[in-house]
């Protein structure tokens, strides 16, 4: 019941999942295994004039019936809410509106977007100047309750009754690693047998996509948006934006064996190092990669070679995909386990990623099968690396993953999941 | 695990009334001092604003004070006082940084011209000129100054701080959380030395439509915090407020002075205001389980009404407890109120004293032993912090 640091060990009793390819765990996770892409073209508002004109988007019930988009706070609320709910009917734990333990929310930041901007300049007679468009805003507690930073939480937090104050986090797209890091500390500490750890992200709106778009991050290959995520693979040239949650339902072992819940698996290691060289870019030495995937391999008590799957950040951009490669070499040698990049079918989930694809983990070794990397077409000669090409791929005896996180901003955080003791 | 006390080793603190520990200890340790308040700039807004400030001695690169603006700068800078007065610039490999962040800022010219002009124009026909101007007018890198958890990145990039990086995002209860959780990863044994705290740019319109659409903002001629009548509300202060907090241990080792020891941090949320509030936040104080004698509050009261009324009927238990509104001299800083007011209380422990009222509310004059800092939130949280002299 105690790591090898004498720490609780931390199990997972509850999977929650929403990806563009599902309102569901076992939806999502078919379909992955079957290698299918989530991306297509934005329908969700005008591309005209834009560079990239394809996205992973997760639309909500009344939108597919025809109601207008939804503002990315929402999304990101809604998509949480459900992910929660799933994982929560997984785990059985607590009673309705009364969760044991505390909400680690990963989230992306959110903001006014430009439909209430136009609304409100409406209403000022037709300027969108700030002090016009504030003092016609005065009292508006939706558009104060729904854009702090602090309103998805304390809802999520008030409607699953989880204790203390909820906590809200951002580290770029490493954010739901985070989340699962922050939860796993708080149970080994002991301030909570219990922890729901989410990560959740929406933001496929024109201003988003075209500040990434301005960074230079995401591919234009609009016209085949299921060819277009393609981490490791030689004509890689940028990620594709995705939405979606992933909630996982976390209890130290000893609880979860004590109420008889079925334990899905371990998060057996946490691994951080932030990086000092770019905001966008790591160190070429990828001293801040190695760091994280090493603390997280060593925090679990394993050696790399009990690292039997990675499962990478891959976010098909020529850098972190190079650096990626790097960091395996470093780390594991020259027989690296196998790497496979969830985000060449649901695209980078952003905020979201990191818990996504740590729930992936979990049900890769549930089931012994390794997600593919899709549209693996054409081999990098520089990444030498399996990358389990466009094919699952069925194995055995397989106890250990490595989940990878690297985001903008020098946020490096890696996490091991192993299967139930 | 056995737990370890935690001290602070340095305090970076800047305000509308000055930079750094010298600067407001002289400035707030006497009677009378009277806010600096610009109420012409975001009128119906009074605003605190931002002193000038040096910002070659702790970003040393143009190119980097370039990649921000005036948040990010803010907090950088904060940042590198307090790993100085640490004297930690050696040790910042492994310090462990959580910045409670809100938004950067927007091109706000951008914005009024481009609502101005899409405003009325239907949906279908805007859409493609929207995608084309912002295309065209936003800056590439102000997307980076706008994301939150680039202040962190921007102090691993200019101080090197790179044991890990974590941003909080929450107003009020994010900052009170970072500090309550760097504090409990060190007491555990997580790493000898911790990063925390917050910056709060007040002349931003982009801010002010924000916290003005909850009715949260304070219009008119400036008044005390108590004294804040009707809708009442929050004046917003510049303020850049980090930590520097070490294992007592880990600060002994290396000869550091602790200004002060963190005693315990607590935090909730009790989503409804003001009675369930208040009764949280009483079980947050016997939490922390410290005498009521010799007290002082640091309180960050903001102007709200609901959270002025919560936090009133708390503090009303406390009796003859010296209480001052930190906020009427320094104004609301959301993200950086609480890491300022724990700053503020390191300062006065460090120099034996505690500070005269601030807010005609403000009473009790008794020997400070111990001082607590509160946090209610303009909408949500309880928070509340225990400082007490080093040994």
């Amino acid at each position: 019941m105690k790591d090898h640091l004498g720490r609780p060990l931390v199990a997972v009793t509850g999977i929650g999942i929403v990806t563009p390819l599902g309102w569901g765990r076992e939806e999502s996770w078919a379909a992955l295994k079957a290698g299918k892409s989530g991306i297509s073209r934005i329908r969700r508002f005008a591309v005209d004039k834009l560079r990239t004109t394809i996205a992973g988007t997760v639309e909500l019930p009344e939108e597919a019936e025809g109601a207008p988009p939804v503002s990315a706070a929402v999304r990101v609320e809604r998509m949480a809410e459900a992910a929660v709910t799933e994982a929560l009917a997984q785990a059985k734990l607590g009673t309705a509106g009364a969760f044991p333990g505390p909400l680690m929310l990963g989230m992306p930041p959110v903001e006014l977007e430009w439909p209430q901007r136009f609304e409100l300049a409406r209403q000022a007679n037709g300027s969108g100047a700030y002090p016009a468009i504030t003092q016609v805003a005065t009292g508006r507690r939706d558009i104060y309750e729904t854009f702090m930073f602090g309103g998805v939480g304390e809802r999520l937090a008030a409607c699953f009754g989880t204790t203390g104050a909820p906590i809200a986090l951002t580290t770029a797209c490493a954010t739901g690693a985070s989340a699962i890091q922050m939860a796993v500390e708080a149970i080994q500490r002991g301030e909570s047998d219990a922890a729901i750890a989410l990560g959740t992200d929406g933001s496929v709106q024109p201003e988003a996509v075209i500040r990434f778009s301005l960074l230079s991050a995401l591919t234009a290959r609009n016209d085949a948006p299921e060819k277009a995520s393609r981490p490791f693979e030689k004509s890689r040239d940028g990620f594709v934006m995705s939405e979606g949650a992933a909630a996982l339902i976390l209890e130290s072992l000893e609880h979860a064996t004590a109420r008889g819940a079925e334990v899905l698996g371990i998060i057996a290691g946490c691994g951080e190092r932030a990086d000092s060289f770019h905001r966008t870019r790591s160190n070429p030495d990828g001293h801040a990669i190695i760091g994280a995937m090493r603390n997280a391999i060593t925090d679990a008590g394993l050696e790399p070679a009990d690292i039997g799957y990675v499962n990478a950040h891959g976010t098909s951009t020529p850098e972190n995909d190079k650096m990626e490669t790097l960091g395996m070499r470093a780390v594991f040698g020259d027989a690296p386990p196998p790497i496979s990049s969830n985000k060449s079918m649901i695209g980078h989930t952003l905020s979201a990623a990191g818990a996504l694809e740590a729930a992936f983990s979990l049900l890769t070794i549930r089931d012994q099968v390794l997600p593919p990397t899709i549209n693996h077409d054409e081999p990098d000669p520089t990444v030498m690396l399996d990358v389990v090409p466009n094919v699952a791929r069925p194995v055995s005896g397989l106890k250990h993953v490595l989940s990878n996180s690297f985001g903008f901003g020098g946020q490096n955080v890696c996490l091991v999941v192993s299967a139930a003791p | 695990m056995k737990k370890q006390d935690v001290v602070i080793t340095g305090i970076g603190l800047v305000s509308s009334l000055g930079e750094g520990p010298d600067a407001h200890w002289d400035v707030l340790s006497q009677p009378g001092t009277k806010p600096v308040v610009d109420e012409a700039t975001f009128a119906p807004y009074p605003v605190h604003p931002l002193p000038a400030l040096s910002l070659d001695k702790q970003i040393p690169k143009k190119g980097d004070q370039r990649q921000m603006e005036p948040w990010q700068r803010l907090g950088t800078y904060a940042a590198g006082l307090a790993i100085d007065q640490a004297g930690a610039r050696d040790l910042v490999s492994d310090m462990h940084l959580i910045v409670a962040a809100g938004g950067g800022e927007r091109d706000i010219a951008v914005d009024e011209a481009v609502a101005t002009a899409l405003c009325t124009t239907p949906t279908e026909e805007a859409g493609p000129i929207l995608n084309e101007k912002l295309g065209t007018e936003l800056r590439p890198t102000l997307f980076l100054a706008q994301l939150s958890n680039l202040l962190a990145g921007n102090i691993s990039i200019v101080h090197g701080v790179t044991g890990s990086s974590r941003t909080f995002m929450g107003e009020e209860a994010a900052a009170a959380d970072a500090v309550r959780i760097a504090a409990a990863r060190l007491s555990e044994g997580r790493g000898g030395i911790a990063l925390v705290g917050g910056a709060y740019a007040s002349q931003r319109w982009d801010l002010a439509l924000l916290y003005g659409s909850g009715n949260a903002l304070w219009r008119g001629p400036f008044a005390p915090v108590s004294a804040r009548d009707g809708d009442g509300g929050f004046v917003g202060g510049a303020l850049g407020a980090f930590l520097v907090l070490e294992t007592e241990e880990h600060a002994a080792s290396r000869g550091a002075t602790a200004l002060a020891k963190l005693s315990g941090v607590a935090t909730d949320a009790a989503h409804n205001r003001p009675n369930p509030s208040a009764a949280a936040a009483k079980a947050l104080w016997q939490k922390l389980g410290a005498p009521v004698g010799s007290l002082g509050v640091l309180s960050g009261m903001t102007g709200v009404p609901d959270a002025r009324a919560a936090e009133e009927e708390f503090l009303a238990g406390f009796g003859d407890a010296a209480i001052r509104r930190t906020g009427t001299l320094l104004g609301h800083g959301v993200e950086a109120t609480f890491p300022a007011n724990v700053a503020l209380g390191a300062l006065a422990l460090s120099r034996g004293g505690f500070y005269p009222a601030m807010d005609p509310a403000d009473a009790g004059t008794g020997a400070v032993e111990r001082i607590l800092v509160t946090g209610f939130g303009q909408w949500r949280g309880e928070a509340l912090a225990l400082l007490e002299r080093a040994a």
